[in-house]
């Protein structure tokens, strides 16, 4: 029920309601947008029809890598 | 897209898990966590490193009661169109489901959004259109949304949205399991952040970690509670940063605060559990199908219906048994034939389960 897909915001709509999100391997539809501030290019998590927030593109790419150093240096005393 | 898929990480975390030898039991509240878990087979790695998972009430589908499912056929034999999401429609109310009206010839529709439900309504302007809303806080926006958007006048919610706090509350004060940690549902916490879970830690005195949904997220999400139970701690870790603001969505919480108001409510399973509701506010009360239809429902309210026999979804809920332990559990209560909402729900233990044994 709380499955959200992530997926690329590639056009909005006039009335600033609705955007086209790619989800890639060529499935696109609209998603409301009136929950989130979004521009084109950036990615967001649909859920039920809705965009519900805008993913840290910066935070994800760098998550294993940050896992990595929470597992090496945080030694549990 | 984004996924996270390292085995190596995913070694190297259950091995500083069984290292530890801290014994431990773990509740989620997700469908979505319950499938990684099950899907990846992490319940049993975790359980040679001692730690036992179970899945809570996190399965909107699941804790609708037979009551609200039954008030929806009543709508539907009064000659409503009656809308849903899919799993919804299959789980049966005392007898039968809103699916198996639709068999009958019924107005039952499926849909994968509420804008699908007012669609249908701009469609039929003559016609009832009930969208029966569930759904925990990741859910609620959008019908909040829609209600400001001011959608046909034949258009209405029935609202079955629950927030989850207090339900974690009442899990822990019925006492009947004594719980090591909690993982916290990823996309609920988008929505409401960090802060709505803190009083449970200090108040209980149980780590909490917010978990993303690929399995390492779900290991990261353990260890990080091992860790907090070694160092004697207690309080709300977030683990999917990519994702979970500190704050939530204050965006999706403003429209939330103007349309709902929290309200005492009865999920399967539990008795009433206070505050772990939404209702509509009064000012938006002509899209709130209880009070539309008041006359109609009143019959509904005071009567007594009975679980499905032998069905322990109840139990399953608040986390005493597995499906395993249920005598109906792949014999008479199958994804074909469901007894149980558990059976019925793609979010449901029992579906999952079924889904992923080699049946």
């Amino acid at each position: 029920m709380c499955l959200a897909i992530p997926g690329k915001v590639v056009e909005i709509e006039s009335n600033k309601d609705h955007a086209i999100v790619d989800y890639g391997e060529g499935t696109k539809r609209k998603a409301n947008i009136c929950l989130v501030d979004v521009k084109i290019g950036d990615y967001v998590l649909v859920h039920a029809g809705f965009a519900i927030e805008v993913l840290n593109k910066k935070e994800a790419k760098e998550t294993i890598a940050l896992f990595r150093e929470m597992l090496s240096f945080e030694e549990v005393k | 897209m984004f996924s996270l898929s390292d085995k190596k990480l995913g070694q190297d975390i259950v091995s500083k898990i069984k290292k530890e030898k801290i014994k431990a039991k773990f509740m989620h509240v997700c469908g979505t966590h319950q499938d990684t878990i099950v899907k990846h087979g992490l319940d049993s790695l975790l359980k040679k490193c001692d730690i036992s998972i179970s899945q809570g009430p996190g399965c909107p589908v699941c804790v609708t009661t037979p009551l609200e499912i039954e008030k929806m056929l009543l709508l539907t034999r009064n000659g409503a169109i009656v809308t849903s999401f899919g799993d919804m429609i299959n789980v049966p109310g005392e007898y039968k489901s809103l699916g198996d009206m639709k068999a009958e010839g019924y107005d039952v529709r499926t849909v994968y959004g509420i804008e699908d439900a007012v669609k249908i309504a701009y469609e039929n302007p003559s016609k009832d259109v009930v969208f029966m809303g569930v759904g925990f806080e990741t859910t609620a926006p959008a019908t909040a949304a829609t209600i400001i958007s001011n959608p046909p006048k034949n258009f209405s919610i029935f609202c079955c949205h629950r927030t989850m706090p207090y339900a974690l509350k009442a899990i822990l004060d019925i006492g009947e399991l004594k719980l090591d940690g909690l993982i916290e549902p990823g996309h609920v916490s988008t929505i409401i952040g960090i802060k709505p879970y803190e009083f449970i830690s200090k108040d209980y005195g149980i780590p909490q970690v917010i978990a993303g949904f690929e399995p390492i997220d779900i290991l990261m999400g353990c260890w990080m509670l091992i860790k907090q139970i070694k160092q004697g701690k207690a309080f709300v870790e977030n683990e999917y940063k990519r994702v979970v603001h500190q704050e939530g969505n204050i965006k999706a919480q403003k429209i939330l605060n103007e349309v709902f108001e929290p309200c005492d409510m009865k999920w399967r399973g539990f008795p009433i559990i206070a505050k772990s509701g939404l209702k509509i506010k009064k000012k938006f009360e002509c899209f709130d199908a209880s009070v539309k239809f008041e006359d109609n429902l009143k019959d509904l309210e005071n009567k007594e219906l009975l679980e499905p026999e032998g069905c322990l979804c109840g139990e399953l809920l608040r986390g005493l048994v597995s499906p395993f332990d249920c005598p109906l559990f792949g014999q008479a209560c199958k994804p074909e034939t469901p007894v149980g909402p558990c059976m019925v729900s793609a979010e449901g233990s029992c579906n999952i389960e079924y889904r992923y044994s080699e049946k």
